[in-house]
């Protein structure tokens, strides 16, 4: 079969959309429909008036947008007994996650630091213990903890709700630090020891400032993690310093009467507002921090 | 004569050295170890609302296994476990690999699948309750689409609504699933793909019997943490259902909550969470064993 | 059984995006044809194979195999079988299950499989492996299952990228030599990429040499050996390397000869291919290994290198450094005068811009 000229296969072959890829492309695009629609219907409620919740629609847009749900669940929302709305919430959980973040980071990078670079006996059975524990279910320790914070003093205070979340971030933090330094070229450290830095300055002057990719993986995954707590922050932080997680809990789930929808949700958005504004402005580092953090071991 | 300098600095560092691992030594022997033997010790003891020190043997364990929301809750769990699982994984396996065909707005696909797991369970309970509302949400706009005959009242129903659950579980874990996938299928050596191409193996083939064969570590790893969240789910559940209706969605873990704190009672709520940890420790326990095996294997190789 | 297919590449563009790989490339290779494409890496050669394989899209042009248009082809359907540098096995089957895949989805019957196998198996010596896995096997039995993995595909073109890159130099001469036989055994069309100017040499009925994604010289490896078209081609085939001297074209009583610091080196008996003029700046080539004694040209010998079965001196002619290679027994120590020949049937001249042979 010999084709005349013009119809010679000649450069690229024509564009190989089959069925299979048309499949492909409609079942993400379905699929990416279903992952937003939670997102819209957030944003679209807070910004409705009562009388329109009410009619339903609930993925219609706001005929008459307003703002003013937000600004009720910002500054008069009810927690519980007090309504000052979810402002307090946000700036309990900023003085929560600012020192948590700092303290469980250098918590887990000295620690990380330690085992990979220094001959210490037990070594492999910290490393191994800590990394079970990370699978542990909290309850298991609330009591207890609960008890021995009392004791110290620092229970439903701050300096404790820092000091639980550097305890169960230390596994997490330890790992990532060590499998970032077990990956770097051991010559490193030999030439520091040669050039004779200590302990501290080797640590301080090489070696951190060497793990800067994996300091912006970890400020991810504490930010989001610390941020998002409800467990931890109900029970250790103390009434007066409750995070935002848990006064939208009780915004939404604790109101007698009829539910302002469209507060409630404005309070969701807000409370949601700092991971997702931390997850975008990351891009592909929130990945790679979750690839970190999934390989144990 | 050695010279001082040389003594001192060893010494100066195994100092050092110690003082910078007793943190984690003090969290790891304190805490983990410590606080684990104290609450499995309160779960022998005849402990209500204050710790007391009278050992009753197992007596917790029988009562526990004999209360109606324990088992609920343990059935609850099992069903919510098993689906979640099972639904997370092959959703977050069907996204990796569509991912993968070297499609066009490959970051912003990636962006859409996983940002709900930078929220919280709080906030992802709570649009889901929303979403699923009988009288606003879902079931009114089908309502108003003429569809007088359709129901969407799960979260309502005793008997639906763990799928709920599943339903806002699965929306917030399957993009997890997605990434670690997706960085096992770049882990696959390009060329493997080029030899299927020439040896005419059609794709789903080459899926089938190369490619998840060679994801084991990536299945194993996405599947280990979904079961250790299965068995902590507790934000969820609070914010979504608070339990209900009635005690169709309680699950364990605030069954201790519950009994730790509201009901005060220590002794069945250490019980309860002494059984989660072995239900735990039964799962990860073989994963973490293989994983040092493989590793050993490696480094000797 | 064996096909035996010419391989015709007319016009080929390929580019990513707006980076072009090649340009109006045109090659043909005869049936049972050992052809090497030989350059550094970053050249094109790799990419042009990917592209006869049909794992890469042309942007213009057509690729021909045995007398049929394949440019739209997919790999399977162009007759074609692949090695590649890192083996690409499949790592969960066994050796044979990796060599029988293909054939097992494409349908064909067991007994004919099998056979095919064994027969593979026979030839590259690895019949005792065919129940182990990748992982169990070193890098040259590896190496030797991928080859088998296409040999079973009885294909018209074999092609092969790197496939000894991977290895220790010890394996790499031991598969070359296999590669030869198997290649003399079926008369096979072969295609073969690689960045080793050994390999090329020993294995080639041709070789294309590349760079910069143009080909430099086209020619059997005698002809590019004692012949090339180019500095960077001179420069590149050989070791130990050749000697460049920069000089300038003279004519000393009417006799053309190279003109350095100091030194005269007359060029009675060069076959020109372009006669430059005088004064012109040129660059003077030859191999260690037709540096002679006996002439009239003074250097001093700074260092010797033992290279078992012959030694490389280090001489400085003029102030031009000069490598210059002996064997084993021949007396030289560092410190030493000698008196050098250049034979002009041995030189090599080229254009000092343009590197074209003169």
């Amino acid at each position: 079969m010999i084709a005349s000229p013009a119809t010679q296969p000649n450069g690229a072959p024509p564009s190989r959309m089959t069925p299979g890829r048309i499949g492909i492309y409609a079942f993400l695009v379905v699929t990416a429909l279903f992952f937003l629609t939670p997102l819209y219907v957030m944003i679209v409620t807070s910004l409705k008036t009562m009388g329109e919740i009410r009619l339903g629609a609930i993925l219609a847009l706001p005929r008459a947008p307003t703002f003013e749900p937000w600004i009720v669940a910002w500054s008069s929302a009810c927690t519980g007994l007090r309504c000052n709305g979810i402002s307090v919430g946000f700036l309990n959980s900023v003085k929560i996650l600012v020192p948590s973040v700092i303290v469980s980071i250098a918590a887990g990078a000295l620690t990380g630091y330690t085992l990979s670079f220094w001959k210490v006996r037990g070594a492999g059975l910290l490393f191994g213990t800590l990394m079970v524990v990370a699978f542990v279910p909290y309850q298991i320790f609330i009591y207890p903890l609960v008890r021995v914070l009392a004791t110290i003093g620092i229970n439903n205070s701050i300096p404790g709700i820092v000091l639980i979340h550097t305890i169960f971030g230390l596994p997490t933090m330890t790992l990532l630090f060590r499998n970032y330094f077990a990956a770097l070229p051991p010559e490193l450290f030999k030439a520091a020891r040669v050039d004779g830095a200590g302990f501290f300055r080797i640590f301080w002057s090489v070696m951190l400032p060497m793990a800067t990719p994996m300091l912006v993986v970890a400020i991810i995954l504490q930010v989001t993690g610390i941020w998002n707590d409800f467990i931890l922050g109900l029970v250790f932080a103390g009434r007066d310093n409750l995070p935002m997680t848990v006064q939208l809990n009780n915004i939404v789930n604790s109101t007698q009467g009829e539910r302002a929808y469209n507060v409630d949700m404005a309070a969701t958005i807000l409370t949601a507002l700092v991971p997702l504004v931390v997850y975008f402005a990351s891009g592909r580092w929130f990945v790679r921090g979750i690839a970190a953090g999934a390989v144990k071991g | 004569m050695m010279p001082v300098s040389f003594v001192k600095p060893r010494l100066a560092s195994r100092l050092a050295v110690g003082l910078a691992l007793s943190p984690a030594v003090m969290v790891v022997v304190v805490v983990y170890v410590g606080c684990t033997a104290w609450t499995m010790w309160i779960s022998l003891t005849a402990s209500r609302m204050l710790p007391n020190s009278t050992f009753v043997g197992l007596r917790q364990y029988a009562s526990l296994m004999g209360n109606e929301r324990w088992q609920v809750s343990v059935v609850n769990l099992a069903v919510f476990g098993a689906l979640f699982m099972v639904a997370s994984l092959a959703l977050g396996f069907l996204l990796a690999v569509m991912i993968d065909q070297r499609v066009r707005a490959e970051d912003l696909l990636r962006s859409i699948f996983l940002y709900p797991f930078s929220m919280s369970f709080i906030v992802t309970g709570l649009v889901w309750q929303w979403l699923l509302n009988p009288s606003f949400g879902i079931e009114k706009m089908g309502r108003d689409l003429g569809l007088d005959w359709f129901r969407f009242d799960w979260i309502v129903r005793q008997d639906m609504v763990i799928y709920t659950l599943v339903f806002a579980a699965v929306w917030h874990a399957a993009g997890l699933v997605m990434a670690i996938l997706l960085a096992g299928l770049r882990g696959i050596d390009p060329e493997i793909w080029k030899a299927a191409r020439i040896d005419g193996l059609p794709p789903w083939r080459v899926y089938l019997s190369i490619v998840i064969p060679m994801l084991g570590a990536s299945l194993a790893t996405a599947s280990v943490l979904l079961a250790t969240s299965v068995v902590r789910l507790y934000d969820l559940a609070v914010a979504m259902t608070n339990g209900g209706p009635g005690l169709a969605s309680e699950v364990p873990a605030k069954f201790v909550m519950d009994h730790l704190f509201e009901r005060g009672n220590l002794g069945l709520a250490t019980a309860a969470a002494t059984s989660m940890l072995i239900t735990v420790a039964a799962v990860v326990a073989p994963w973490l064993y293989w994983q040092a095996r493989q590793r050993d294997r490696r480094l000797a190789a | 059984m064996n096909k035996r297919c010419d391989v015709s590449i007319r016009g080929a563009e390929i580019a990513y995006g707006t980076i072009k790989i090649l340009e109006k490339f045109d090659l043909e290779v005869a049936q049972s044809e050992f052809i090497v494409l030989l350059g550094p890496s970053g050249c094109g050669k790799s990419t042009l194979l990917n592209a006869i394989a049909g794992l890469v899209d042309l942007r213009d042009g057509q690729i021909w195999i045995g007398g049929n248009n394949v440019t739209w082809e997919e790999p399977k359907d162009r007759g074609i079988a692949m090695v590649f540098q890192s083996y690409a096995l499949y790592p969960r089957m066994t050796v044979r299950g990796n060599m029988s895949f293909g054939l097992k989805v494409a349908g064909m019957p067991a007994a004919d499989i099998a056979r095919r196998v064994d027969n593979a198996a026979a030839m590259l010596k690895i019949t005792e492996l065919l129940d182990r896995r990748p992982a169990e096997l070193s890098g040259g039995q590896r190496q030797r299952v991928a080859i088998g993995r296409a040999l079973v595909r009885d294909a018209g073109v074999y092609l092969f990228d790197e496939p000894l890159s991977n290895l220790d130099a010890q394996l790499r001469a031991e598969l070359r030599v296999e590669i030869k036989r198997l290649h003399q055994r079926l008369a096979a069309t072969m295609i073969y990429v690689t960045h080793d100017q050994i390999e090329a040499l020993t294995l080639a009925d041709r070789i294309a040499v590349m760079k910069d994604r143009v080909i430099q010289q086209l020619g059997t490896p005698s002809d590019i050996y004692r012949r090339p078209a180019n500095r960077f081609v001179a420069s590149f085939v050989g070791s130990p390397a050749m000697n460049f001297l920069p000089g300038t074209f003279a004519l000393r009583d009417g006799a053309p000869c190279f003109a350095a610091a100091g030194i005269s080196i007359p060029l009675e008996g060069y076959g020109f291919d372009a006669r430059p003029q005088p004064g012109a700046a040129i660059e003077l080539g030859i191999r260690p290994e037709h540096v002679e004694a006996g002439g009239d040209l003074p250097a001093a010998v700074e260092m010797v290198e033992p290279m078992g079965s012959d030694q490389l001196a280090w001489l400085r002619l003029g102030n031009h450094p000069l490598s210059m290679r002996l064997p084993a027994d021949t007396p030289i120590a560092s410190g030493q005068s000698l008196q050098l020949r250049l034979p002009a049937d041995k030189l090599n001249l080229f254009d000092a811009a343009s590197g074209r042979r003169l």
